[in-house]
């Protein structure tokens, strides 16, 4: 466990990438990307829209097959294994668009986040033996406990969740994720739209998950202000290849950070 | 719509029915459930048989199409398959119901596995063609596959007997295909809210997104061909002991598209909806029947324009719901329900 | 030359005049599908229409053949008009599988109406054409099949010819290809829809024609719509050269099939099941077909 200051265990990466490179058809979205993120900590991915921060993402999700690189989690390499598999090797995800299941209330959208670490068949689920019936029931309590309790959302969990605002449908995104008790969180623009208060109450919960739980964070944002006060790391992508990496105060000072989002004139 | 319902535990709020007043409706309903062949004519007793089996063949199909959004074009071939594994065996291994019926589910699920395969590669539309593809192929092979299926003439099934008893009569029949039916049906009702259907309803909402977060979508398609072609399969075999006669012309595509017509007019997605579009699918061209029969007094060719109005009538419901109430007879009702639920302080 | 060549050339022959009409209806299939991505189950009804349209020209009105032929491709643009007007255009944007059940619907819906009409008994056109089969060396060609296959060539290149070179084939084809694009560059996407529906029909009634021609009309005519499926699942549902490669290779293994299969089997006939197996191989090998472009997943 990390302490808040101080005293650390033997701290490792938890997830590297190396050399990743992507392309659509001829256009190339990454370009032999680096990084490794040191479990534990909060990485902030940040860059110009287009940079392919949402790329990288789907490849460490397994969304996207890179044409070459390799993607490390927990020591093993990941890059030929299939999306739900690294879900339940404890990779969580939120997504840009919120992709919540609109068929389903709050409380089975949450469920459904720790689907791969259930076991019950599906003969079980629908005779609902006793096994099922305590698993399902397990569930509950600790999605209860874990996650709505956590996010304060227990007042939504019969909601549809297309009667949600879009802060309040973030959280739920953000909640099922954490259902999986995932070991890493990549969250892609996780404040994106929210007012202020929305969005001191997301960089709360994103700390505490670091924290309390010893959860590693990668996160995209645009928010600077979130950005510079959450992260430890920061890396910089633009036109899909990295052109920077440090602490916020380094990032902030780097000038291949400042031409690329004001343009020449202003480095 | 449930007004103060308040409920104390996780484990009562997990519970299939939550509400006191819908345990009393499940009550009423199955005492008249019970009562109705006693105080049914023949007819209504045979309409009743009758409207059982579709609605359970129907919501097997709700579960793929309603529930994981796959399209299936090919469902009333997967009832063939049971119908048939179940008069295969009744009639040339005489085997008892209780045994051939379930064989013939398992037959069943088994080519629903087989059609489900190419969900690895294919999806949407071309998975739809994929389902046309094998129901035209197994209507084919029931119909020239003699040896087995008896061809055009079809297999003839003894009644259903259980030590000497015979269910011999529609009202015998009826206590077996209720209470068959109503079993699958809370099974289904269990599936919609467990760890499976949930996954069935990510896979149709987001699938990208459900892969992402931890749901194989492969196995779960899968699992949903399996399940639907089950329930289809079931319905086949108590379908054979009904009819006791099993002939290629009861599997064409033309039921394939009844059942779609009756889980969309009843409602994508609610097993609610299947039992209404069950219903009104059946009594509706019960009724152009009775219609014409009266119109023969005034109209002597009136019987003659049965069958195509059925049709134009059957396309007419299904357009017009579709541009017009595309969630079916189930958003309809929980509309009135909404109304009265606020009535008269509706603002 | 040997009497198994001549089998086999015979085949052939049959297969590709059967194939022709097969393209035909799949042109018109495909047009639907490249403009607005809908899988039209109604195609076979509205070949169906068509065919009563131009019967009905010729047995009520006695009009010439070619006129009879000329209001069945008008009326049926019109009808195909007012189909998307009325039937497809409320339901833009919605599920696909509520598009494919209202085109069933709708198919369901001319059938009854055809029958009320014009009743289910068989009629056949007049005689129009010379009755002599046609001779290709030691091949024959009823004459049956082959002037309706001259018929639909026709109408192929005519479609063909007009997608090319017409300003709204252009359009047609703009549309397909990226609508947002078409629509930036000030093209009409609803008269592009609306258009490409009249055409599915016009062609539709065209095919109808023929296989009335062929084999008599009746409301049942419209089930060999689903013979289309294995043709532009092989060709490629948004490929109209694919429906013309499709159409022929379909009738001529078909042909094949049941040249030389059929004799295998005592009473029993392949022909009917062996396009749907090819569809089937064809999903599992290459589902965009021959001719079809893939389509990308983004998330």
């Amino acid at each position: 466990m990390t302490g808040s200051a101080g005293v650390q265990s033997v701290s490792r990466d938890i997830l590297s990438v190396e050399g990743l490179s992507l392309s659509f058809g001829g256009l190339a979205a990454l370009s032999l990307v680096d990084l490794s993120v040191r479990e534990g900590s909060i990485t902030g991915i940040i860059g110009p829209n287009g940079a392919g921060k949402t790329s990288l993402l789907n490849c460490i999700s397994g969304f996207y097959r890179p044409q070459a690189g390799r993607v490390s989690f927990d020591g093993a390499d990941v890059t030929r294994v299939a999306p739900d598999r690294r879900a339940g090797l404890g990779i969580g995800r939120t997504f840009q668009n919120v992709a919540l299941f609109e068929g389903m209330t709050v409380l089975d959208n949450v469920k459904l986040g720790a689907h791969a670490r259930l076991g019950s068949g599906i003969v079980s689920t629908m005779l609902f033996t006793p096994g099922a019936r305590r698993e399902e029931l397990a569930l509950r309590e600790q999605v209860e406990h874990e996650v709505f309790e956590f996010l304060e959302i227990e007042h939504l969990r019969h909601r549809t969740v297309g009667s949600l605002s879009y802060g309040l449908q973030k959280r739920v995104d953000l909640a099922r994720a954490l259902a999986m008790r995932p070991r890493i969180l990549l969250l892609d623009e996780p404040v994106a739209g929210m007012n202020e208060e929305e969005t001191e109450d997301m960089a709360r919960f994103i700390l505490d998950v670091q924290e309390e739980r010893n959860v590693t964070v990668v996160l995209i944002e645009h928010d600077m202000g979130v950005v510079m006060d959450l992260c430890e790391r920061i890396a910089v992508l633009s036109f899909g290849e990295r052109i920077a990496l440090g602490t916020p105060e380094e990032i902030q000072r780097d000038p291949e950070v400042i031409r690329a989002y004001l343009g020449e004139e202003a480095a | 719509m449930l007004i103060g319902n308040y409920q104390e535990t996780y484990a009562s709020d997990e519970a299939l029915f939550r509400a006191p007043a819908t345990r009393a409706w499940m009550g009423v309903a199955a005492v008249a459930a019970i009562l109705f062949p006693f105080v049914a004519g023949d007819y209504l007793l045979y309409l009743a048989n009758l409207m059982l089996v579709l609605a359970l063949g129907a919501l097997g199909l709700n579960i793929l199409i309603g529930f994981t959004g796959q399209i299936s074009l090919g469902h009333a071939a997967f009832m063939g398959v049971g119908a048939y594994g179940t008069a295969v065996l009744a009639s040339r291994f005489g085997l008892p119901f209780w045994i051939s019926i379930p064989a013939g589910g398992a037959l069943a699920t088994g080519a629903g596995m087989v059609v489900g395969a190419p969900s690895l590669r294919i999806k949407g539309l071309y998975l739809a063609i994929a389902t046309l593809s094998a129901q035209v192929i197994f209507e084919w092979v029931f119909t020239n596959w003699t040896s087995v299926t008896g061809g055009i003439r079809g297999l003839n099934v003894a009644p259903a007997s259980i030590a000497g008893f015979r269910l011999d009569t529609d009202e015998r029949m009826y206590f077996l295909i209720l209470s068959v039916t109503v079993v699958h049906f809370l099974l289904a009702s269990n599936l919609r809210r467990s760890r499976w259907g949930r996954a069935f309803v990510a896979v149709r909402d987001r699938d990208v997104a459900a892969e992402i977060v931890g749901v194989n979508l492969f196995r779960t398609k899968i699992l949903a061909f399996m399940v639907s072609s089950y329930y289809a399969g079931i319905a086949g075999g108590l379908w054979v002991y009904f009819t006791k006669v099993v002939t290629p012309e009861n599997f064409q595509l033309s039921l394939s598209i009844q059942f779609l017509a009756i889980v969309i007019v009843g409602g994508l997605g609610s097993i609610k909806g299947t039992v209404y579009g069950t219903i009104f699918m059946t009594l509706v061209p019960e009724m152009l029947k009775a219609g014409t029969g009266v119109a023969r007094a005034f109209w002597p060719d009136a019987q003659s324009y049965l069958f195509p109005l059925r049709d134009v009538v059957f396309g007419l419901l299904i357009v017009v719901f579709l541009i017009f109430e595309p969630h079916g007879l189930a958003e309809i009702w929980n509309r009135i329900k909404r109304f009265f639920s606020l009535w008269p302080f509706k603002k | 030359m040997s009497e198994g060549l001549v089998h086999l050339l015979q085949l052939l022959v049959s297969g590709i005049v059967t194939g022709g009409i097969y393209a035909l209806v799949a042109m018109g299939f495909v047009v639907v599908y490249k403009a607005t991505r809908v899988i039209n189950f109604a195609t076979g009804e509205f070949m169906m229409l068509g065919a009563f349209f131009a019967w009905t020209a010729m047995s009520a009105v006695q009009a010439p053949f070619v006129v009879a032929l000329l209001a069945a491709v008008a009326a049926s643009a019109l009808l195909g008009m007012a189909t998307e007007r009325l039937v497809l255009r409320p339901l833009l944007g919605q599920r696909p599988i509520s598009v494919i059940m209202v085109t069933i619907g709708l198919a369901a819906i001319f059938k009854g109406l055809a029958q009320i009409v014009w009743s289910g008994d068989y009629r056949s056109f007049p005689a129009i054409f010379p009755r002599s089969p046609i001779e290709l060396g030691p091949i024959l060609i009823p004459s049956r099949q082959f002037y309706p296959f001259l018929i639909a060539l026709g109408a192929i290149v005519f479609v063909g010819l007009g997608f090319r070179f017409t300003r709204t084939g252009v359009a047609m084809r703009a549309t397909a290809d990226d609508q947002m694009a078409a629509f930036g560059m000030g093209i009409d996407i609803r008269r592009v829809f609306s258009l490409s529906w009249s055409l599915a029909a016009m062609t539709a009634a065209v095919a109808g024609i023929v296989v009335g021609i062929i084999g008599g009309i009746s409301p049942q005519l419209g089930a060999i719509g689903l013979r289309t499926f294995p043709v532009v699942i092989l060709g490629g549902l948004d490929s109209i050269g694919g429906a013309l490669v499709g159409g022929v290779i379909i009738g001529v293994l078909e042909n094949l099939a049941g040249g030389y299969i059929d004799p295998m089997l005592e009473g029993t006939s392949v022909k009917e099941v062996v396009p749907f197996v090819v569809l089937v191989v064809t999903l599992m090998v290459r589902p965009y077909g021959l001719f079809g472009t893939r389509e990308v997943e983004r998330l």
